[in-house]
């Protein structure tokens, strides 16, 4: 299975209030709310660790739910937020700042 | 204050007359001279402006204004568009096009002769110096009852209007439409704003400590109702009134909101369009 790869913009605003991220995008003011599975791989998108490995290493380790449906979820949400310049998503690595995220 | 200051010729060279009038209007204690060779102007801008015209203070900012014929602009029903490069900021509308020097704090409009469009720039401008100190422009009715300022935000049929008209005598309202937010050390202020809604009146140019921001809802009877911290943060965001598309202001909105919900109780208001709703706001 090909492996993807996902870091964060800094091009960002975020804050957790309780459960749920809140995440405003600075190149064009959308925002989103991300659930407690969504941030979990938000938090866990360094550029380094393949998606699939977030999704069972973390998601499923802190969530009752299977690693086919978590991986499912997880993909359309990544898709979801690259597609907002949120995420990044690549088959290599991403290098990232020394906070975590793409410049 | 409306002062005519320029020169006028004398002897030989008469016919070169320059003449500017100029305003200053104070807004939530930023003041920002307007000033303009076409005295036409200055009627419309005392009108639109009401108390907040003629502050004795030094200005903060100031825009030297051109009037022109509706005819040059390029497409007079264009949205607004606010853009920057390094300190230049660039204001488009179809009624105005204004530029504006952060650093050296002056300008230039070129408008139609409308106070609507010197209204829009205020907006414009206050919303990026609030910005840059935690501050915004929420889209919110506001008013101060026994010294403490509320907040009441919502979609255009929510009930801004509706509860401004409700207000009782002893209730100061700031603004029916466009409330002002300043940080002042570790707790917020509302300001009055002359940025009117439907009652097309300014607000009571005073000010108050918020003690509350009420999200409204009408219903059969008048009560709070908790709001979760997501959910007001989401509200919020979605009634802050910010045009700009620069990455480190839309950070500092977004941040400033939060430390705004940090300070600040929000709630759901819920009321019944009587005068009984303002029992629950001292």
């Amino acid at each position: 299975m090909e492996r993807k790869y996902i870091a964060r913009s800094a091009r960002i605003a975020a804050r957790q209030l309780g459960d749920e991220m809140m995440i405003m995008s600075a190149v064009d003011s959308k925002f989103f709310t991300l659930n407690p599975v969504a941030a979990t791989v938000w938090l866990a998108a360094d550029g380094q660790t393949p998606l699939g490995e977030i999704v069972t290493q973390r998601v499923c380790q802190e969530f009752e739910v299977s690693a086919e449906e978590a991986l499912r979820d997880a993909e359309t949400f990544v898709n979801d937020l690259s597609q907002h310049g949120i995420l990044l998503v690549s088959d290599q690595p991403i290098a990232t700042n020394a906070a975590g995220y793409v410049e | 204050m409306v002062s005519c200051a320029g020169s006028a010729s004398d002897g030989e060279h008469v016919g070169t007359i320059m003449a500017a009038a100029e305003v200053v209007v104070e807004i939530g204690g930023i003041a920002v001279l307007l000033r303009a060779a076409d005295e036409r102007l200055m009627p419309l801008l005392q009108s639109r402006f009401g108390t907040f015209a003629g502050s004795g203070r030094s200005p903060d900012f100031f825009f030297d204004i051109e009037v022109i014929d509706g005819s040059a602009l390029s497409d007079p029903d264009a949205d607004v568009s606010v853009t920057a490069s390094g300190s230049r900021w660039l204001m488009e509308r179809g009624d105005f096009r204004a530029e504006w020097d952060s650093q050296s704090r002056e300008g230039r409009i070129r408008q139609t002769l409308t106070p609507y469009a010197i209204d829009s720039v205020l907006r414009i401008v206050h919303s990026l110096a609030l910005a840059q100190e935690g501050g915004f422009l929420l889209h919110a009715a506001s008013a101060v009852r026994n010294g403490k300022a509320f907040l009441f935000s919502g979609v255009s049929t929510a009930g801004k209007t509706t509860i401004s008209q409700l207000a009782p005598p002893d209730v100061s309202l700031l603004t029916d439409e466009a409330s002002y937010v300043r940080k002042s050390g570790e707790a917020y202020v509302a300001y009055g704003t002359p940025f009117a809604g439907e009652m097309g009146t300014p607000g009571v140019n005073t000010s108050g400590p918020i003690e509350a921001l009420y999200f409204l809802g009408k219903g059969e009877s008048n009560h709070f109702e908790e709001i979760p911290r997501p959910e007001a943060l989401r509200m919020l965001m979605r009634n802050i009134l910010f045009f700009a598309k620069d990455e480190e202001l839309v950070n500092r909105v977004f941040e400033g909101a939060c430390a705004f919900l940090d300070r600040v109780p929000a709630r759901r208001l819920v009321f019944y369009p009587d005068q009984r709703a303002w029992d629950l706001i001292r």
